[in-house]
């Protein structure tokens, strides 16, 4: 196990990504002690992603990708002549441990910007760190809405960049002009949210009550028999869609039991919002083609600036010797990292420095040629990017055709219409 | 859709019926038609797939098939169009074959609404295949047509019919279609007939007939048509209701199943030798992760015979799992008999360690495991009842699995001394049974039999470092609950568990059931700190 490398003359820490537990407290200590020796010519930048329990499974990758971009920033020098450091450390899908952590990070190692987070609980346990010490958090993750802070950048969608025009994708001629809803999702407050926005949605569409279903489960469920059956003799009553907010690994046994209970897409499309190439990487395939994802990102898409993101990936992948090798994929909210970190680059190089404060200023308004093949802006005021919406089929091979997607970016709706009390306040 | 893409496609209509009606020569057909697959918009290739489909061409078949399995490309341009398999491709009008595929072929990309069309493009066209299974699939796909434009195929495929079956299934199609026809006594007939289907989305569509509209009059005018409907909707529900219940008692057995296999290498651990193993659920997981290498063993060396790679891995599993564990037991565990709490802790640390071990190996993702083509799919009892094959195969390997341990607790040397030191050790020592020896080889068993456990999880749920974990509760649970030291307990405890979920999940929804099971659980504890089906006799220290 590797701890510490001395690279290019500089002392760079990289974390052997399991090893790391094992030896968490000794390298916290290292950490501390080394820190004289390295402040001198770099900018310390913070990751704060779970690299073990349960969320591990999709935190890892931004870890990854983080490091990435992080490399691609320095081989072209960096910024403001000074090379980027990146600090990684693990919170361990451990909420408060997340408080914790991000308090290190900006405290202990000084770091002037942290990429983190995933869940919304873990943003939720960061936030009151952030503002006390007046930090700035990238927030890459498709996530409820319903806040909006000075010291948060938030790159992933809000609802109306991806659940809204999903549903409305459902009810059109080519999503199958769906009548009757089955809202299924995991108990937490993403889904919960989520959900809440949606039937009020549904409702000024039109939709009745008695043709909207809302089922939850616990977290790490892994038997939808009942409820596979459930969704079925729904759909007995008129054209039905599942609207799925299913998190982390239930998705697995979810999709087998609908496979294997020979749910068709073409007679039940469910959608889902936190599902993506990742996700599909444990799940054979074959028996969901049809069934669809909604996100603002996918690994298919065909643009110059995705061909070099997926190259520079599988590059990455192959030169570190990461876990999964060739079959490792890119999807949302890895793209929403690369975009953040790029733009944080941007803003910094524009405010000539790394205060927050100044940084802030600079990122209003600051636009990023994406992956996505869209030229994204950050809002002037309401720290939401500005995302197309796309709309994907899964296909045998594990990825997404795109059958729908906006022509042009939207503007993020972080306090959603569609909640009762949301109208005064400010966009 | 915009006034000026409509009449686009209209007069593209026009084209292709021109082009086909003057019987233009194979070479112009396929050129409109890959013209509009390739480029135009889902009306259009609508409309591409009716020509297709109205070419009555066994090529059309093929195609068609080849669009929905998505092996049908375009080459650049929309010049021809090429059903590609593997390196090669083909024309499937001129036969002509390309190898390599020519650049810039495309996919032709379909979604869910050219899907539906395509199967029932499909079902029409297969109605009258010469294979009687393809046949009867076709009739029960076009039973959920609803176009009158169905009806002379439907007269033509009954008229040439013979067998009962497929007979019956067109007939409920043409039933189906009746319903809406204006002569009130085909309408009676037809609910009459549509009485005998099982068919959740049938009796939708006949309640509909007995609602009233608006101002009061029902959606079927005629009485004895309506209680003709009232009649069949009875029937239907009632065939309903009993499905329901019936796949109610098999997903609690199913769930059963599971459970057990989960615990019942824990009943021998903990019930016989009450070690406090934490680390069994990582016995679980590393028999799933053998069963994970041993696909991935087949797949790259002996592709041919993919399916039955489960017939190595089911021993492999416990093999491999039975030897860690007893590694464990040599290493650790035999110092610390006696110290409950330093068990419980030692074996915590183990299974920290054994997940870690296997995040350093496979990477935090879950790997895939997939289930062999025999064990995907399911066996139709009802139209509203399919039962998934994979778990009919893990109630029959948890049935099989509790039979071997039953055999061999009881029917062998092993069992023999097992039984002994677990009743009374000293005595058992004395006697001449190699206690330390019997301990190692029943930790070895009881992990063994998590490793079976494991490959049988690999094929329903995630494989994991962390797939233990959610295993370790419910399995403490089903010992405990079942009585210690009883290894019927443990079965009766994992069948009830499961299918008293199952009973409550559809009334109180999956998060409440499962807190009613642990409200009860602990209940049960409370009354019987012994377990419901704990021994009795003079044998038992405890």
């Amino acid at each position: 196990m590797n701890i510490f490398n001395i690279n290019n003359g500089k002392c760079h820490i990289s974390f052997s990504k399991t090893g790391k537990n094992l030896v968490g407290i000794a390298t916290g200590l290292a950490m501390v002690w080394m820190a004289p020796a390295w402040a001198v010519d770099t900018i310390k930048v913070g990751i704060l992603h779970s690299l073990s329990g349960t969320m591990a499974i999709s935190e890892t990758s931004l870890k990854d990708v983080a490091l990435m971009t992080i490399d691609e920033i320095n081989a072209k020098g960096g910024i403001l002549g000074k090379k980027l450091e990146p600090v990684v450390v693990d919170p361990a899908s451990n909420w408060p441990l997340f408080a914790e952590k991000a308090r290190g990070l900006l405290q202990k190692d000084k770091v002037a910007v942290v990429f983190g987070c995933w869940t919304s609980v873990s943003r939720k346990s960061v936030l009151p760190v952030f503002e006390e010490l007046n930090g700035l958090l990238f927030y890459p993750v498709q996530y409820e809405g319903e806040e909006l802070s000075q010291n948060v950048f938030y790159t992933g969608a809000a609802p109306n960049q991806q659940a809204i025009p999903a549903v409305e994708y459902l009810m059109s001629a080519d999503g199958g002009g769906a009548k009757r809803f089955f809202l299924l999702g995991t108990d937490y407050v993403y889904p919960r949210t989520t959900n809440k926005i949606l039937r009020a949605f549904l409702k000024s569409k039109g939709v009745a009550e008695k043709n909207i279903e809302e089922v939850y489960t616990p977290f790490g469920h892994s038997d939808y028999q009942t409820i596979v059956a459930n969704i079925k003799k729904f759909a007995a009553g008129g054209k039905t869609a599942v609207i799925s907010t299913i998190n982390g690994d239930s998705n697995v046994p979810f999709y087998k039991e609908l496979g294997n209970q020979g749910i068709k897409a073409t007679d039940i499309p469910v959608v889902a919002f936190s599902v993506g190439e990742e996700e599909l990487r444990g799940i054979d395939t074959k028996p969901l083609v049809g069934h669809l994802a909604a996100w603002n990102y996918f690994m298919s898409v065909k643009s110059p600036e995705n061909d070099i993101f997926v190259k520079t990936w599988k590059d990455y992948v192959k030169k570190k010797n990461l876990p999964g090798g060739d079959k490792r994929v890119t999807n949302d909210p890895m793209e929403a990292t690369y975009v953040g970190i790029n733009m944080w680059a941007q803003a910094v190089q524009k405010a000539g420095s790394t205060n927050v404060d100044a940084v802030r200023k600079a990122m209003a308004g600051q636009t990023f040629k994406a992956p996505s093949g869209f030229t994204l802006k950050m809002d002037e005021t309401n720290h939401h990017l500005w995302k197309p919406v796309m709309i994907g089929e899964v296909q045998a091979n594990g990825q997404f055709d795109i059958v729908w997607k906006t022509d042009k970016p939207l503007r993020a709706q972080p306090w959603s219409p569609f909640i009762p009390g949301n109208e005064k306040k400010k966009q | 859709m915009n006034p000026s893409r409509r009449s686009w496609r209209f007069i593209l209509s026009i084209l292709l019926l021109v082009a086909f009606l003057c019987g233009a020569n194979a070479h112009a057909i396929d050129k409109e038609i890959a013209r509009a697959l390739s480029q135009g918009d889902t009306g259009a290739k609508l409309d591409a797939i009716g020509m297709l489909a109205a070419t009555n061409d066994s090529n059309a078949i093929e195609m068609l098939e080849a669009l929905r399995e998505g092996d049908l490309y375009t080459t650049a341009g929309g010049v021809r169009l090429l059903i590609v398999h593997g390196e090669t491709a083909r024309d499937p009008l001129t036969t002509e074959m390309f190898s390599p595929v020519p650049v810039g072929a495309e996919k032709v990309a379909i979604n869910n609404r050219v899907r539906r069309a395509l199967d029932s493009a499909l079902a029409a066209l297969k109605i009258f295949s010469p294979e009687r299974n393809i046949r009867l699939l076709a009739a029960e796909q076009l039973q959920n047509q609803s176009e009158q434009d169905m009806q002379p195929l439907l007269e033509r495929a009954l008229s040439k019919e013979q067998d009962r079956e497929i007979r019956d299934a067109l007939l409920l199609a043409q039933a189906g279609l009746h319903m809406k026809s204006s002569d009130p006594a085909l309408r009676l007939k037809a609910a009459q007939a549509l009485g005998e289907s099982s068919k959740e989305p049938v009796k939708a569509m006949l309640s509909a007939f007995l609602e009233k509209d608006a101002s009061g009059n029902y959606a079927e005018p005629d009485e004895n048509v309506r209680a003709a409907i009232r009649k069949a909707v009875a029937r239907i529900d009632s065939r309903l209701t009993n499905a329901e219940y019936a796949g109610r008692i098999f997903s609690g057995v199913s769930l059963g199943s599971v459970l057990l296999l989960a615990a019942l290498g824990l009943a021998i651990t903990y019930g016989l030798m009450g070690v406090i193993n934490m680390a069994h659920g990582e016995m679980l997981m590393i028999g799933a992760y053998t069963t994970y290498m041993t696909q991935v063993m087949f797949r790259n060396y002996w592709p041919q015979i993919f399916d039955s790679y489960l017939l190595l891995a089911v021993p492999l599993s416990f093999m491999v799992a039975a030897l860690i564990g007893m590694a464990l037991e040599r290493g650790v565990i035999r110092y610390l008999y006696g110290r409950p709490l330093e068990t419980l802790l030692a074996t915590w640390g183990i299974s920290l360690i054994l997940i870690q071990m296997m995040r350093l190996v496979f990477g935090a993702q879950n790997v895939e495991v997939a289930n062999p083509s025999w064990m995907s799919g399911g066996l139709p009892v009802f139209a509203n009842l399919v039962l998934p094959y994979n778990r009919i195969v893990i109630i029959v390997f948890s049935v099989a699995v509790l039979l071997l341990v039953w055999l061999l607790l009881n029917r062998t040397r092993l069992g023999l001394f097992l039984r002994a030191v677990t009743q009374n050790r000293t005595m058992a020592g004395c006697v001449g049974v190699p206690t330390r020896k019997i301990d190692t080889w029943a930790f070895g068993l009881g992990s063994g039999i998590a490793g079976l456990g494991g490959c049988a999880l690999s094929q329903i749920g995630n494989v994991g470092p962390e797939l233990g974990q959610g295993y370790i509760v419910d399995s403490f649970m089903v010992v405990v609950l079942g009585g210690v030291g009883q290894i019927a307990g443990t079965v009766y405890a994992a069948l009830g568990l499961g299918v008293m979920n199952k009973f409550l999940e559809p009334y109180a929804g999956a998060v409440l059931a499962k807190i009613f099971i642990l409200v009860f659980i602990i209940i049960v504890i409370q009354k019987r700190p012994q377990g419901l089906f704990a021994l009795k006799g003079r044998s038992v220290e405890q």
